[in-house]
C-alpha cells in the first residue's frame, strides 16, 4: 500500500494543493446586489434571520465588495437596498449550504460504517512519514506533531506555489495541474471505492462493465466540473470527490496525527486568509485586481442562476450593454468562505431565467449563491469520518460532531455577513467539532450508557 | 412521528431549520456540561458503592434536567435578540417568524436531540445479533424505549411552547410548571422496568401538556371541532 501511495504521489499533490486551495478562502467577489430593485417580494419570504440578532450582520452571505470596475453609479444609488436585501437572502444561502455538506458527511459516514477498507490501516502517505506505532504516549505524541509540520509545510509549499503561478499568468500550467489531480482523483479513487463497495456487498462485477461504467463516471465527471454542466450535476461531483478525497485521509492518517492536522489547518487557513501577507489573501486580491475567474473545480457553488455569458474576451464582442452585464454578473458571484470564489460565471449553473436577459436587476436578482470551497467540505468529512470511525460511543458523537459543524458553518456565514469579506471556514466549524468530539467521547458517552442500561431519561 | 412533523413543519422553510438545529446545539451543550458534572463526580466516588452510584446517577438527572431547562431559558433570550433583529431588517416592518413558531421549532429542536441521543445508539444495536431480555430483563425493552422517546420528544416540543410563552408574558408559575413537569417525567422514568409506572403517567403528562400547549398557542374546542368536521 505504502508503494501504492508512492506512485500516485503526483495525484496526491494536486490534491492536497487543492485542499490547501479549498482551505483559502474565496476572494470577496464584487457583487452587485445594488440591482436589486425592491420588486423582491418573492423574496420577501426568503427574509430568515440568522441565530444571532444583530441587526444587519445576519443574513449577508452575498458579503462581496464593490468592485470599481463596472456599474459604479448602480452602487451609490441602491446600496441601502442592497444591504437589506443581501440580508434577506441569509437563511437561503445557510440551507444550501447545509445540504451539501450533510451529503457529503452522510456519505463518509455511512461508507466508513459499511467498508471495511477505510478503517483498516494500512500504511500511511508519505506525508506523514513518522509512524505512530510506537510504544511510548511521549514518542507517539512527538510523531503526530511531526507528522502534521510535515503536512503543514507541505500544503503552505504548494499554495505558494499555486499563489506564484496565478501572479505570473501562467494558467496553462494551473489549468494542466487542475486538471490532472482531478482525472486522478475521478477514475483512480472512485475505482477503488467502487471495488470496495462491491467487495463488501459480495457482488461479482466483471471488468469491462467496470470499465465502461468508471469511464462514464469520469468522463461526465470531467465535463461537468471543468466546462459546462448542469448544476445539480456539478454539485453532485463534487460532493464525490469531495467525499472520497476525506475517506483517503481518514483512511491514511494515523490517529492522532488526523487530530492535531485539523486543528493545525484550521489555525493556517486562519492566518493565510486574514494575513496581509497569506498566500490566500494574495490570490484572492489577485484575482479581483484582474477581475478573473479564479480556478475551476475548486468551489462549490450554489449559485442559482445561468448566465450564458463568460467573462472571457469574446464577451466583448458584444455590445456594451452586453459588457457591463457581463462585469456585473462577474461581480455578483457570492463569496465565500475558504474558497476561491468563482468569478467565473461559469462555474455558476442553473437553470435558465425564463424571462428574457434584458434587465440588469433582473438577472442580479436571480444570481445569487454562495461558494465553499471543496477542501472545507474535504475536511469537515475527514472530522466526522473519523468520529464515526474510531469513537467508541458510535452514532453519538457523530451526531454531536455533525450538529457541531454545522453550528459553525452558520456563525462562520453570520460573520461572512457582518464582515463581508472572504472568511475562513474552517476555524471555527472545526473548533466547534473537535470540542464536541472529545468531550462527547469522553464524557457524555459514560452518561448516556449509564443511563441507557438503567432506561432512564433526561 | 417526529421526523415526521420535521418534514411537514419544518423543512420547507429555511429559517426554521436553522433555528431546529441551534436548538440541537443548545440541547446537547446542556447535555455536556451536565455529563460534566456527573463524570467528576463519579471519578470523585467510590466505584464500588451500588448505592451511591445509583445515587450520584440520579443526581445527575435532575442536575441535567435543571440545566437543559437552564438552557431552553438561555435560547429563548437569543431568539428574543434574533427576532428584534429580523424586525429591524424586514421591509414591512413584522418579523417573518412569530416567536411562537420559533418556540414550536425550538421544542422540537431539543426534542429531536434528546431523542436522538436516547435512541441511536439502542437502534444501531438492534440491527445486530441477539436476544432482547435474556438475562431477566424486559423483553419489551426496545418497546418501551421506543414509545418513551417518542413521548420524550413530543413533550419537550410543547414544553417548548409553554415555556416561551410562559416567558413572553412573564408568567413564572408557567415555567415552574414546565420544569416541574420535566423532573417528573424523569423522574417517572426511574420507576423503569415497571413500565406501568413510566409510561403511562408520561403519555398522560403528555396529554394535558399538548391541550395546554394548543389552548396557549390560541386554539379552543371551538377551532378544533371546526377544523375536524369540516375542512372550511
Amino acid at each position: 500500500m505504502i508503494a501504492f501511495m508512492n506512485n500516485s504521489d503526483s495525484e496526491e499533490e494536486p490534491c492536497n494543493e487543492r485542499t490547501s486551495l479549498m482551505s483559502a478562502e474565496s476572494p470577496p467577489v464584487p457583487s452587485y446586489q445594488d440591482g436589486l430593485p425592491a420588486s423582491e417580494a418573492g423574496e420577501a419570504q426568503a427574509h430568515r434571520k440568522r441565530r444571532a440578532g444583530s441587526s444587519r450582520g445576519p443574513n449577508n452571505i452575498a458579503a462581496g465588495e464593490m468592485s470599481g470596475s463596472g456599474v459604479p453609479v448602480r452602487e451609490s444609488i441602491l446600496e441601502n437596498e442592497e444591504e437589506e436585501l443581501t440580508l434577506k437572502y441569509g437563511a437561503k444561502h445557510v440551507i444550501m449550504l447545509f445540504v451539501p455538506v450533510t451529503l457529503c458527511m452522510i456519505v463518509v459516514v455511512a461508507t466508513i460504517k459499511s467498508v471495511r477498507f477505510y478503517t483498516e490501516k494500512n500504511g500511511q502517505l508519505i506525508y506523514t512519514p513518522f509512524s505512530e506505532d510506537t510504544p511510548s504516549v511521549g514518542q507517539r505524541l512527538l510523531n503526530s506533531v511531526l507528522n502534521t509540520i510535515v503536512m503543514i509545510s507541505v500544503i503552505i509549499v504548494m499554495t505558494v506555489f499555486l499563489v506564484l503561478l496565478y501572479k505570473y499568468r501562467c494558467y496553462k500550467f494551473i489549468h494542466g495541474w487542475l486538471i490532472l489531480s482531478s482525472l486522478m482523483l475521478l477514475f483512480l479513487f472512485t475505482y477503488i471505492y467502487l471495488g470496495e463497495v462491491l467487495k463488501t456487498y459480495n457482488v461479482a462485477m466483471d471488468y469491462p462493465t467496470l470499465f465502461i461504467v468508471i469511464w462514464n463516471f469520469g468522463a461526465v465527471g470531467m465535463i461537468c466540473i471543468h466546462w459546462k454542466g448542469p448544476l445539480q450535476l456539478q454539485q453532485a461531483y463534487l460532493i464525490m470527490i469531495s467525499a472520497l478525497m476525506a475517506l483517503v485521509f481518514i483512511k491514511y492518517l494515523p490517529e492522532w496525527s488526523a487530530w492535531v492536522i485539523l486543528g493545525a489547518i484550521s489555525i493556517y487557513d486562519l492566518m493565510a486568509v486574514l494575513c496581509p501577507k497569506g498566500p490566500l489573501r494574495m490570490l484572492v486580491e489577485t484575482a479581483q485586481e484582474r477581475n478573473e475567474p479564479i480556478f475551476p473545480a475548486l468551489i462549490y457553488s450554489s449559485a442559482m442562476m445561468w448566465t450564458v455569458g463568460m467573462a472571457k474576451p469574446d464577451t466583448a464582442a458584444r455590445g456594451a450593454s452586453q459588457q457591463t452585464w457581463d462585469a456585473a454578473e462577474d461581480g455578483r458571484e457570492q463569496l465565500r468562505s475558504p474558497s476561491h470564489a468563482e468569478s467565473q460565471m461559469s462555474e455558476t449553473r442553473g437553470p435558465v431565467p425564463t424571462r428574457p436577459v434584458t434587465s440588469l436587476e433582473e438577472l442580479e436578482e436571480e444570481e445569487r449563491g454562495v461558494k465553499l470551497g471543496l477542501g472545507d467540505f474535504i475536511f469537515y468529512s475527514v472530522l466526522v469520518g473519523k468520529a464515526a470511525a474510531t469513537a467508541s460511543g458510535d452514532w453519538n458523537t457523530t451526531l454531536a460532531c455533525f450538529v457541531a459543524i454545522l453550528i459553525g458553518l452558520c456563525l462562520t456565514l453570520l460573520l461572512l455577513a457582518v464582515f463581508k469579506k472572504a472568511l475562513p471556514a474552517l476555524p471555527i466549524s472545526i473548533t466547534f467539532g473537535l470540542i464536541f468530539y472529545f468531550s462527547t467521547d469522553n464524557l457524555v458517552r459514560p452518561f448516556m450508557d449509564t443511563l441507557a442500561s438503567h432506561q432512564l431519561y433526561i | 412521528p417526529a421526523f415526521g412533523l420535521f418534514i411537514f413543519t419544518i423543512a420547507r422553510d429555511p429559517l426554521r431549520i436553522i433555528i431546529l438545529i441551534a436548538g440541537a446545539f443548545f440541547w446537547l451543550v446542556s447535555l455536556l456540561l451536565s455529563s460534566l458534572i456527573w463524570f467528576i463526580a463519579v471519578k470523585a466516588s467510590d466505584p464500588q458503592d451500588e448505592r451511591l452510584q445509583k445515587g450520584l446517577l440520579i443526581f445527575g438527572v435532575m442536575f441535567s434536567v435543571l440545566l437543559q431547562e437552564a438552557f431552553r431559558f438561555l435560547y429563548y433570550k437569543l431568539l428574543r435578540k434574533a427576532i428584534e433583529g429580523l424586525v429591524a431588517l424586514s421591509e414591512d416592518g413584522c418579523s417573518p417568524i412569530s416567536i411562537q413558531q420559533m418556540a414550536y421549532v425550538a421544542g422540537v429542536g431539543f426534542g429531536l436531540m434528546s431523542g436522538a441521543f436516547s435512541m441511536i445508539n439502542l437502534l444501531a444495536d438492534a440491527l445486530g445479533p441477539g436476544t432482547v431480555g435474556i438475562h431477566g430483563d424486559s423483553q419489551l425493552y426496545f418497546l418501551t424505549s421506543a414509545f418513551m422517546t417518542m413521548v420524550l420528544i413530543f413533550l419537550h416540543t410543547f414544553w417548548g411552547i409553554l415555556f416561551f410563552h410562559g416567558c413572553e408574558h412573564r408568567r413564572w408559575w408557567e415555567i415552574a410548571a414546565v420544569v416541574i413537569m420535566h423532573l417528573t417525567v424523569s423522574g417517572l422514568s426511574f420507576c423503569n422496568p415497571m413500565y406501568v409506572g413510566s409510561l403511562v403517567p408520561s403519555y398522560l403528562l403528555m396529554a394535558a401538556a399538548a391541550a395546554w400547549a394548543y389552548l396557549v398557542s390560541g386554539g379552543s374546542a371551538q377551532n378544533l371541532q371546526r377544523f375536524l368536521l369540516c375542512k372550511c
